[in-house]
This record gives C-alpha cells, structure tokens and sequence, in this order.
C-alpha cells in the first residue's frame, strides 16, 4: 500500500516503530507524570541533570501511536540542552519535528510538552530540596 | 512490503463485495440503466430486479415482500425506524426503551429524539453485554410506544435475547424493532421467530455493496415516511431506486441464504482457535463478550498495560487489519461505550482488540496473528508505565 494513505507522517511511523530512549533512569534527577487511564495516554519522563544541562532522558509510555512517537521525540530534543532551553520546547515545536500530526492527536504532543515540564518541575523541586538541605 | 499478504480481519466494519455480486449489478449501470418508475421496457426491466431482489430480502427473513423497504444502509434503516415510530405515535406515548450498548445508528437517534421531548430508557447490560428480557418487561409504561435492541454487537460479538423480548413487546403491544445489521447473511433471522416488528440489515455487512440496506416493516406498523417525495417504497422512502446496488443486495441475500450455514461453522472454528491462541501465547489478556452467545466471527480481546491503536498500527505494519474500540482518535477520547457499559476499566476499554473473521480467512492467517501478536504486546509492555506498577 501506498504510504501517502497513512494515518501518521513516515516521521512518526520511524519513531513509533523504534521509539528511542525507552526506558527508566536509575536515580533520575526529574519524573514527570502525566495523562491518565480514561484518556488513554500516560506518559513518564525521567531526566538527568548535569552542570544545569540534561544529559539523558528517557520515557515510557502508555498509548496511541502518536503519544509514543512524541514521547521519543520529546527525549530526542532535550538531550543536551540547558533547563533553560529545554523549557522552551513547545508542543508544537514537537509535532513540527515529526512533519506534524493528526489534528486529532495534537493533545499526544501536548502531554508530551507536560511531561517534560513537568519532569524539570521535579527536577527544580529536588534541588532546591538538596540546597536546603545542604545550607542546614 | 508489496509482496506481504494482506490479513484482513475487519469483516465486521465491512466486507469485500463478492465477484457473483458484482457480476449481478453490472448490467443496472449501463445497459439495463431505466428508471423502475417508467413503463417503458427499460424502466420495467429495472422494476421487475428491484422487486426479484426484494423478495429474496424477505424470503431470507420470512417476510412478505410488500414488508421491505429499501435504504441506504444499516444507519438510515435504523434512523427510519425510530423516528418513523416516534412521530407515527406521538399522541400515544413518548417513550422509548433500548439498550447501553446499541450502534451509533440507534443510540444517537435516541438522543435526537430525547431533545426532542421524548423520553428514552438505556438499558444495562451484564458483564457478557447481555441485556435482561426482565429488565425490559419492568421498563414498559403506559407511555412506552417502541423498544429497540440489537440482535448482535457489533463490538463484543454477543447475541442479545432478541426472541423473549419480542415475546414481552408483543404481550405488552409495544412496537419491537432489532438492529440485524451484523446477523443477516450470517446467522439466522427470521422476524416471526424473533417477533419484531422492525428489522435493519446493511448489505456490506455480508458481501454486499456498501450504501443499500433494507428495514423490514411488518404490515399493519404505524411509520412516517421517511423521505417525501415521488412514489417510490410505497412513498415511504422517496427517491429514484438505487439499482444496481439493491440488484447487489439481492445478489448478496440469495448467496447467504445457500451459504451461512456451513460459513458460520467454518468461522466459529477459527474463532476458537484464535480466542484460545491468543489465551494460551499472552498474559493478562481477556475475552470480551460472551463465551458462547457470539457471532460466529467476533474475537473482542483486553490486552491489559497497552493502548488499542499501537497495537493496530503494529499489526498493520505486519499486514493484518483489525479494529479497537480505544478512541485515542476520536474528540472525546472516551474509550467504546460498549466495552465501558459491559463494565470494563477504561485502561482495559482502551486496550481492546476486535478481530472479525470472513469467508475468506484460512487457518493460516490466525496462526500468523496468534505468531505476531504476542511479540507486539511484548513491545508495547516493555515500555508502558503500567506494566511497571503491576509488577
């Protein structure tokens, strides 16, 4: 069959058939967590932070084809990047860098943008939590 | 890819037209092309297939001929039936009694109606998607004019106790209609064993062309016509016939009737083997439905951790074609109102995966889904959150 009558652009297909970085990271500096079962998306998103940059991130996902190629995506692009830029990434940046989605799956990239937020959201919290501790 | 065999177990959403079926319209295009409505030969040799076909349709189903009028589809039959019903009898009753787990077709008309004054009673269904005949019989009011259950779901497979509740329907006087789209053609149906008063059927469904259905109206029911204009369907249903496309019908009605019977046997072997298959390959994975009350084709299964669309696009990359009741795609992303209504979680609902088998599926082709499937899920799982908190 033709792949012009796809759902999904061949971005996303490449990623939803080798989804990269799945997986948890042992002693994560960042978690976000995301979505629930009624939707039928939940995604998780673990980060390392070193010197202010993520160093590595990785994710596991429950759901559509959309929300497992935005969560690889989404890990693809923050490696390497400051806190700073990674909170820039939008979730349309997202989807751009997977030659676009289904408007009806525009909320995959969405949760996507949530989680990582999310994940630095935790991140933030885990080391003004050790700052603390240390001036005590 | 391009020399991948293609596995298509979606028979349930629609079926390949048959080449007998097609070979049969063909001549309504352009040869025998008249209009039924002219007395020149042309249009009376249109008449007289439109009315061959409409006598197959009601020998099928034991009807009378003059009882069948045809549609576009399954959804404008079942469209024609309630509301024909409800603005036939308006001043006898408003209510209406139906089922959680009815088609769109059926459960949106019913919601238009709502709107619209009258009043509607869902009925729940068990953990099976059964109804209860008892339920029915205690839902009747003086005010109840109609009660519409399906005869099979389009979903989950199982066959509602369509024959009791025709027997409540008809010792209370209420007009009874079933929603046969995925029955006819492929298990037995007969209106007077069944005692409903209405029946839709789609011809896509078991072979046929997609836009014709029919709905059965028994004599003496009191309908609105559904479409005003000329003469056509005892000026029931407006509008030049659909020709070819009822030829089709016919055609399609006539194969069945020799056919089913040895079909459905065929099928429900397969289905066994897959149902058992996929038990014996997969973890935490269950059957949705009826153990025993299910069309001979349905395998409705919960892969528990995993979303339903990314294991069809995973099956689709492997050339098998198959359906889920997850609605990662639709506005609302509410999983199948079936599936919640038999009482499934929603990470289940979502999780679902409809296989229906047709006449054309071999051994091998569930042998080759019971072989890909299992290492799907195991992808899938390796990276769901849930699999994680199971453990």
């Amino acid at each position: 069959m033709p792949d012009v009558w796809s759902l999904y652009s061949e971005k996303v297909m490449e990623h939803f058939k080798n989804p990269r970085n799945v997986g948890e990271i042992e002693n994560p500096d960042g978690v976000g967590h995301v979505g629930n079962p009624v939707c039928g998306d939940i995604m998780e998103l673990y980060i390392k932070v070193k010197d202010g940059i993520i160093v590595d991130a990785k994710f596991k996902t429950f759901g559509c084809g959309a929300a497992i190629a935005t969560s690889s995506m989404v890990t693809e692009m923050v490696k390497g990047k400051s806190i700073k830029e990674a909170l820039k990434i939008s979730n349309k940046a997202v989807a751009e860098a997977l030659d676009g989605l289904p408007p009806v799956k525009i909320h995959c990239s969405v949760l996507a943008e949530e989680a990582l937020k999310s994940a630095i959201e935790d991140y933030r919290n885990k080391s003004k939590h050790r700052k603390l501790k240390k001036r005590a | 890819m391009a020399t991948m065999k293609r596995i298509y177990l979606d028979h349930a959403a629609t079926t390949p037209t048959r080449p007998e079926v097609v070979k049969a319209m063909l001549p309504y295009f352009a040869d025998a092309f008249g209009n039924p409505s002219s007395i020149y030969s042309y249009g009376q040799e249109a008449r007289g297939a439109v009315e061959e076909a409409r006598t197959k349709v009601a020998e099928l189903i034991g009807a009378r001929s003059e009882e069948i009028i045809f549609t576009s589809g399954g959804t404008e039959a079942d469209n024609y039936a309630l509301k024909g019903v409800a603005y036939a009898n308006e001043r006898k009753g408003n209510h209406i009694i139906t089922t959680s787990v009815e088609h769109h077709a059926v459960l949106e008309v019913c919601k238009f109606l709502e709107r619209r004054g009258f009043r509607i009673t869902y009925l729940p269904v068990d953990k099976y998607g059964l109804v209860d005949p008892d339920d029915v019989r205690k839902a009747i009011t003086d005010k109840t004019i109609l009660i519409s259950v399906m005869h099979a779901n389009n979903e989950v497979g199982t066959i509602e106790p369509v024959e009791e509740v025709g027997e409540i329907a008809k010792e209370a006087g209420v007009y009874f209609h079933t929603d046969a789209v995925q029955t006819l053609g492929h298990i037995p149906v007969n209106v007077d064993k069944l005692k409903v008063d209405l029946l839709a059927i789609s011809a896509h469904k078991f072979y046929g062309p997609k836009g014709v259905g029919a709905l059965y109206v028994r004599k003496g029911t009191k309908l609105v016509s559904f479409m005003h204009g000329g003469e056509q369907e005892k000026r029931r249903r407006a509008g030049t016939e659909n020709v070819p496309a009822i030829v089709g019908l016919g055609k399609a009605v006539e194969l069945a009737g020799q056919e089913m019977g040895k079909e459905a046997e065929q099928l429900a072997h397969l289905r066994d083997k897959l149902i058992k298959g996929l038990g014996d390959k997969i973890d935490h994975i269950r059957l949705n439905g009826h153990p025993t009350r299910r069309l001979p084709n349905n395998v409705n299964v919960s892969v528990d951790f995993v979303e339903g669309e990314s294991l069809l696009l995973n099956l689709d990359l492997e050339g098998i074609c198959a359906s889920t009741g997850s609605a990662c795609s639709s506005a609302s992303l509410e999983p199948s109102h079936v599936l919640l209504a038999l009482g499934l979680p929603p990470e289940q609902a979502h999780g679902s995966l409809r296989f229906t088998l047709g006449r054309e599926n071999t051994e091998a082709d569930v042998e080759r889904v019971i072989e890909v499937l299992p290492e799907i899920v195991a992808k899938l799982r390796a990276m769901s959150p849930l699999m994680k908190t199971q453990k």
